[in-house]
């Protein structure tokens, strides 16, 4: 009996002190940013998992969101699984494509699931980079003739008698073992196996002035933080990396693109004309990937801010829609 | 509970098949562990191999082999045997907790060997029960639950269930710990609980395997004498297992002695005491007390000419110790007297010659 | 004596450490002479024929999804039924629902039915913890995420369930069933989540389905087994009893088997709740919502504050979980009736629990987790403190480590496995085999090597052998130093056995930045990363080992005037063998599932061509044969270390 009456005292207290404190109903407040729904529909926008890359995506998440009236939802996926997105047709958007032919060839040409929708305005370039005080101290180490006069001071525990090359991001393929060869330097190439050992190798050497040359691209916001210097190898010239076993040149310069599901093209969306129309420069990506990346502004506020003092730029992409 | 009431629960008798009026009639039974068991029994070469021979040869275990028995109505039917002799197994193959490879078992004159699913399961619900060694209670549940745990399965209503558990839980003398869990009950207060559970279906066969051999002396003993106020209350027949040979002797009516499958020797204990079949069973009973086992008709002697025959009349069934007394007393030899008819004598001698050996 | 004699293995095979010295010796000259030749490497951007049908496979299942009525009718369906649940429960607790900005359920009726379920369940102890458990996830700024990752938890396990249970019962009462399912299960525990990930995703499509289906492949295993495990044993006597009395197969199941293997059962779900969340953050690679998300884009920044901070979020998580799962299966296994008050109490709490989500319906101020206190931002700032002291005074000396370590201990172990001839490396490990175990052992490692061959990556196979076998050992050193440790002294299993909790579950990319910073890319890193994942579960089976050896024999050992270190070396080790073996064995397998993170940092060979596998479509076949290289290695040492263990019983 003791318990039942203390059980009535509990529910009671527990219903005065809700009443007493109730306070803003949920849903008070709501509909308030319905906004200007449009026939736009939704849009699936893969969000491949570095920083550029969803600057691009924040960016036009937010124009497509708050002036087109689309619903656009985001998918934290890898790229190769991305562009199977378009093949089973969950994915919409690949807002940054570096180059990958080998997909390209799979889903643009072969299956026809998914086509180009133009470039983005900024160029890629993957190259060759040593940290900023050995470029500074070594400048001549910036040129590939020289690497083997220093190949002993690169030598880690990874790479026996011959200096290291840290290769790279397992998402893209490199020629790096075949320039070592070809290019005959007395290299040892490294897996380092992600982006984030990477970053992590070239902020520790400049840090504590270490010996390192690895593969790494532009744009990319780490270079805001360490301006790794890129270093020169044999200039690149089409078709010089045509056979993968005698590449003896550098990397080519990618034209950024974005990729789009077959079906969203012909869907005659609104979408559509801004994802094709988008382009911006490398110093517009970039000031959106640092307020990202090193100041730790959520993505879509960041897009707010650039949006707001580019509106020009995105009126130009909303034209024809 | 009285025996009577005991006795309505089972049955009618089923028609008259080989084994007569015995309650469990065991005919040629086998049981052969291993690849291709079927061909043991049925090839006489292989059948008649001893066990290790046949392991060798065949790679088969003969746990059980050939062996044949009867048990009459309210009769306490003892198997013994050492560990890996095969009567554990014996006593599962009689309501085929383990399939029996070849040969018959009838109890109540069915053979059990030609039961479905179904009629096992009414035969294993309602004629035969089986104590366990290691009890075998199930721990989530209440000793009354235990013990009504085979009234449940066999769909009686709650109440009348759980009626006939105190029932059965008062005369196995566990009242007052009725809610109890098996783990707060000590080892004899569990298998009493294995005992009322038996009993609750009301069977008229009960089957215990080495049920107190987990026990202490002490409450071994306890649980032994209240195997046998129950057979005297209830009157069931009982199939007891048991490598402990006093115990054997304590409770069976009859003894079959069993080693490496096979039977040895069956009889009273008497007769195991009195004329062991071969070694085997004379080193068994070498220790036996055998003034508390033998009676006077197995130490009696033919009257000789120079006996004087005016000593006390005994009948022969009275066991040695309890004469020896009385023969010790007397002037002259002890008669040994049936119905009248002068069996034969027991002198001195013949009584010392006994309680000297024990 | 004497006929028996020749009969035991003991006189047919010489000396075992002799016999190991010998293959060595052997194995040294073979290198010397051959190294280098017929080593099978394979570069990492290259493919053979074998990897190039792989591709094939995966491209035509990818081509057909869309015509093939197996995807029409049943993976789609399957899809469906999955994010159905998924987001059902999304709205319910953690995403906004239509027009209604915030999901049915706030914090407090979560908190409130979560406190009162732990009580109900488990005892008030735990439901405390459950209490200060979610306050703090919320506090730390990450009560959507969490709710989010619990959803998808939830989902994941109840499935596992659905299908776990019934499978493990039909395993421990058939051993035809067993057997074919146990290697099935080995296979799903060891296979890299990173080779099936991709393949999901063409199977069920990007989103909550195929992130549910992926957690559920690693996590049923462990309720199945443990389902197997606890009907097995339940005791003889009690099926005998239950038969005797004339019980239907349903009867026995319903009312002998499940019951009495209940206890086992509810650590199996334990289990497979702690193998759902530390798929979190793998998940999170296929679009799965949640903390794994946070973490995964934090490293993106090398923010390892945040990273930690949503780490953090997954260890109370799990910790959480573990307990009340743990607290209810002894409330399980006590199965006494509850008293009165309990009883009264418990329907109170319930609807004390119910107001809650009443009021976290309809108030603002109970569903949204309010703002402050803030405990997310310091734990970000000192975390991140933390990893930058450590990056920039450590580093001097954990290189210097490094250098030390790979040059005197790797690098020659790495050259014999990977340099030597195939043929001789076949030769030596069949041997070994042999040697520790017998002429099966020594059969079945042959078969699994020469499997290993077929794969195609044997050098990469052989450059992991070696980083395994060196990560196992340091594990297994550490978990008997530690886990005696904890055996011998109750207040350094309380201190050390949270922390163990906390690495266990703390998902790995947390710690990569720092420990990339301190090691560099590099195989040692990688070795750092398995032996911090693995020694947990070492040291906790060796310290309850340790503690499972009867006290009365350590009683007579101390009343004969042995020192604490004769103690446990002749009395608590040996008699902890059985539990030092299961270590051992655990062990490898946990240093082997970390094989692809190593390829993350640095450590190259099967982990990079996994990585790189899921990552490159025309490296997919690349990696899922080197998938299946570990899971051969895994066996591979399974078989020998339990062979080895079990001959020295005999």
């Amino acid at each position: 009996m003791f318990s039942k009456l203390r059980l009535t005292a509990a529910v009671a207290a527990l219903l005065l002190a809700a009443t007493a404190c109730g306070g803003a109903k949920v849903g008070d407040s709501g509909g308030s940013d319905a906004g200007s729904k449009g026939k736009c529909g939704t849009v699936n926008l893969a969000i491949n998992p570095w920083v550029g890359y969803e600057s691009n995506a924040a960016v036009v998440a937010y124009v497509a969101e708050k002036q087109l009236g689309c619903k656009v939802v985001k998918k934290n996926i890898l790229e190769q699984v991305a562009w199977q997105g378009f093949s089973t047709g969950v994915v919409d958007v690949v807002i940054e494509n570096w180059g990958h032919d080998d997909l390209v060839k799979k889903y643009i040409t072969d299956d026809k699931v998914a086509v180009d929708a133009g470039s983005t305005g900024v160029p890629g370039k993957i190259g060759w980079f040593v940290p900023p005080w050995l470029a500074k101290e070594h400048p001549d180490v910036l040129d590939w003739k020289n690497l083997n006069k220093y190949a002993a001071q690169f030598k880690t525990s990874e790479s026996g008698d011959k200096g290291q090359f840290l290769a790279g991001d397992p998402s893209y393929v490199t020629n790096d073992a075949a320039l070592v060869q070809n290019l005959k330097l007395n290299f040892k190439v490294v897996y380092s196996g992600s982006e984030t050992a990477l970053i992590t190798a070239m902020r520790q050497a400049e840090q504590q002035k270490k010996w390192l040359l690895m593969y790494f691209y532009t744009p990319q916001w780490f270079l805001n933080e360490v301006p790794a210097v890129n270093v020169k190898l044999p200039e690149y010239k089409p078709g010089c990396d045509a056979d993968a076993k005698k590449v003896a040149c550098d990397y080519p310069e990618y034209d950024l693109n974005k990729i789009v599901s077959k079906k969203f093209a012909d869907s005659g969306s609104p979408a559509y004309t801004l994802v094709k129309n988008f382009t911006w420069s490398a110093e517009d990506q970039n000031e959106v990937a640092k307020a990202i990346a090193v100041d730790k502004v959520p993505a879509d506020e960041a897009a707010k801010k650039w949006v707001e003092a580019n509106q020009d730029k995105v009126d130009a992409w909303l034209q024809g829609t | 509970m009285t025996a009577t009431t005991a006795r309505s629960g089972t049955p009618e008798r089923a028609d008259d098949l080989p084994g007569g009026d015995a309650d469990i009639s065991v005919r040629n039974l086998w049981k052969v562990f291993g690849p291709k068991a079927d061909r043991v029994p049925a090839d006489p070469e292989l059948a008649a191999l001893p066990r290790a021979e046949l392991k060798e040869r065949t790679g088969c275990l003969a746990a059980v082999c050939d062996l044949s028995f009867d048990v009459e109505p309210g009769q306490v039917f003892v198997v013994m045997g050492l560990s890996g002799s095969g009567k554990s197994t014996l006593v599962r193959c009689l309501t085929r907790l383990i399939e029996p490879t070849a040969g018959e078992v009838l109890i109540q004159g069915r053979n059990i060997r030609e039961a479905d699913d179904k009629a096992l399961r009414e035969l294993r619900r309602h004629q035969v029960s089986m104590v366990f060694q290691h009890f075998g209670l199930l721990p989530h549940r209440r000793v009354i639950d235990n013990v009504a745990y085979g009234l449940e399965i066999r769909g009686e209503k709650k109440t009348d269930r759980l009626a006939r558990a105190h029932e059965v839980i008062d005369l196995v003398g566990l009242s007052g710990f009725e809610n109890s869990l098996p783990r707060q009950l000590s080892g004899g207060m569990q298998q009493r609980v294995g005992l009322a559970r038996a009993l609750a279906g009301d069977p008229g066969v009960l089957l215990f395997d080495e049920p107190f051999s987990a026990l202490d002396p002490l409450i071994r003993r306890d649980m032994q004498n209240e195997v046998i106020r129950l057979h005297r209350e209830v009157g069931k027949t009982m199939v007891f297992i048991t490598h402990d040979l006093s115990e054997a002797l304590k409770l069976g009516d009859r003894i079959l002695i069993m080693r490496d499958g096979r039977q040895v020797q069956l009889g009273t204990g008497a007769e195991l005491v009195g004329a062991p079949a071969d070694e085997y069973v004379r080193d068994f009973v070498h220790e036996v007390p055998k003034a508390n086992v033998l009676t006077l008709r197995w130490i009696m002697r033919p009257p000789e000419p120079d006996d004087t025959l005016d000593g006390p009349e005994l009948g022969p069934d009275v066991l040695v110790k309890d004469a020896v007394r009385a023969v010790l007393e007397a002037n002259a030899p002890l008669k040994v007297v049936d119905d009248g008819e002068l069996l034969g004598v027991v002198g001195d001698a013949e009584v010392l010659g006994v309680v000297a050996e024990s | 004596m004497s006929i028996a004699l020749p009969r035991t293995k003991a006189l047919g095979k010489p000396n075992r450490g002799w016999s190991i010295v010998g293959i060595l010796a052997v194995w040294l000259v073979g290198y010397a002479v051959f190294h280098g030749k017929q080593t099978l490497a394979l570069a990492p951007a290259d493919i053979n024929d074998f990897h190039q049908s792989l591709n094939d496979l995966n491209g035509s299942v990818g081509a057909n999804r869309n015509s093939n009525p197996l995807f029409l009718y049943f993976f789609n369906e399957i899809k469906v039924g999955i994010d159905q649940i998924v987001v059902f429960l999304q709205h319910l607790i953690s995403q906004p629902v239509g027009d209604r900005p915030l999901p049915y359920v706030g914090w407090l009726g979560v908190v409130a039915l979560a406190t009162w379920a732990a009580w109900a369940f488990g005892n008030w102890r735990v439901s405390l913890l459950t209490l200060a458990g979610l306050l703090f996830v919320g506090a730390q700024g990450l009560w959507q995420e969490s709710m989010d990752t619990l959803a998808l938890t939830i989902t994941a396990v109840l499935l596992s369930l659905l299908i776990g249970i019934p499978l493990g019962i039909w395993a421990g009462v058939s051993n035809r069933f067993n057997n074919v399912v146990t290697p099935v299960l080995d296979l799903m525990q060891t296979m890299p989540t990173f080779v099936y990930l991709a393949p999901l995703t063409l199977l069920f499509l990007i989103g909550p389905a195929a992130a549910t289906i992926a957690t559920l492949i690693y996590a049923v295993p462990p309720v199945i087994r443990l389902t197997a495990h606890g009907i097995r044993e339940v005791p003889t006597d009690s099926v005998e009893a239950g038969e005797s009395l004339g019980s239907t197969r349903g009867q026995l199941l319903r009312k002998v088997l499940l019951p009495m293997a209940k206890p086992s059962i509810v650590v199996g779900i334990n289990q497979t709740i702690m193998a759902a969340l530390s798929m979190v953050t793998i998940a999170a690679l296929i679009d799965a919502p949640g903390l794994g998300q946070v973490v995964v884009r934090a490293l993106q920044t090398l923010d390892v504050g945040t990273a930690f901070n949503a780490g953090l979020s997954i260890v109370v998580l799990a910790i959480v979980l573990d307990r009340v799962t743990t607290a209810a299966s002894v409330r399980a296994e006590r199965e006494v009736r509850p008293s009165k008050t309990r009883r009264y109490g418990v329907l109170g709490g319930g609807v004390a629990a119910l107001v809650g989500v009443y009021l976290s319906y309809t108030y603002l101020w109970a569903a949204e987790f309010p703002d402050s206190p803030n405990v997310g931002s310091p734990i970000i700032r000192a975390a991140t403190s933390v990893s930058d002291w450590c990056q920039l005074h450590l580093a001097g000396f954990t290189g210097g480590l490094k250098d030390g370590f790979t040059a005197a201990v790797l690098n020659p172990l790495e050259a014999l496995l990977s340099e030597s001839p195939w043929w001789l490396v076949i030769a030596a490990i069949t041997a070994f085999a042999y040697v520790l175990g017998t002429w099966r052992t020594a059969l079945l490692s042959l078969v699994l090597l020469v499997l290993i061959i077929g794969t195609g990556v044997w050098f990469d196979a052989m450059v992991t052998l070696a980083a395994t076998l060196v990560a196992t050992v340091v594990t297994v050193v550490l978990g008997l130093a530690v886990g005696i440790w904890m055996g011998r002294s109750e207040r350094a299993d309380a201190v050390i056995r949270p922390v163990l909790d906390a690495a266990q579950t703390m998902p790995a990319f947390v710690y990569l930045v720092p420990f990339l910073a301190l090691f560099e890319a590099s195989r040692f890193t990688a070795i750092v990363a398995a032996v911090v994942y693995a020694a947990p579960v070492c040291i906790k089976i060796i310290a309850d080992a340790i503690r499972g050896v009867s006290p009365t024999t350590v009683e007579a050992a101390t009343a004969v005037g042995s020192s604490p270190w004769q103690i446990i070396t002749k009395v608590q080790v040996p008699m902890a063998r059985r539990g030092i073996t299961l270590a051992v064995n655990q062990g490898t397998i946990y240093v082997l599932a970390m094989v692809v993170v190593g390829g993350l940092v640095g450590a190259g060979a099967l982990g990079y061509d996994v990585v790189a596998g899921f990552v490159q479509i025309s490296l997919f076949g690349k990696g899922l044969a080197a998938g299946a290289a570990i899971v051969l290695l895994g066996v591979l040492l399974d078989r020998i270390t339990r062979a080895a263990a079990q001959e020295r019983v005999s």
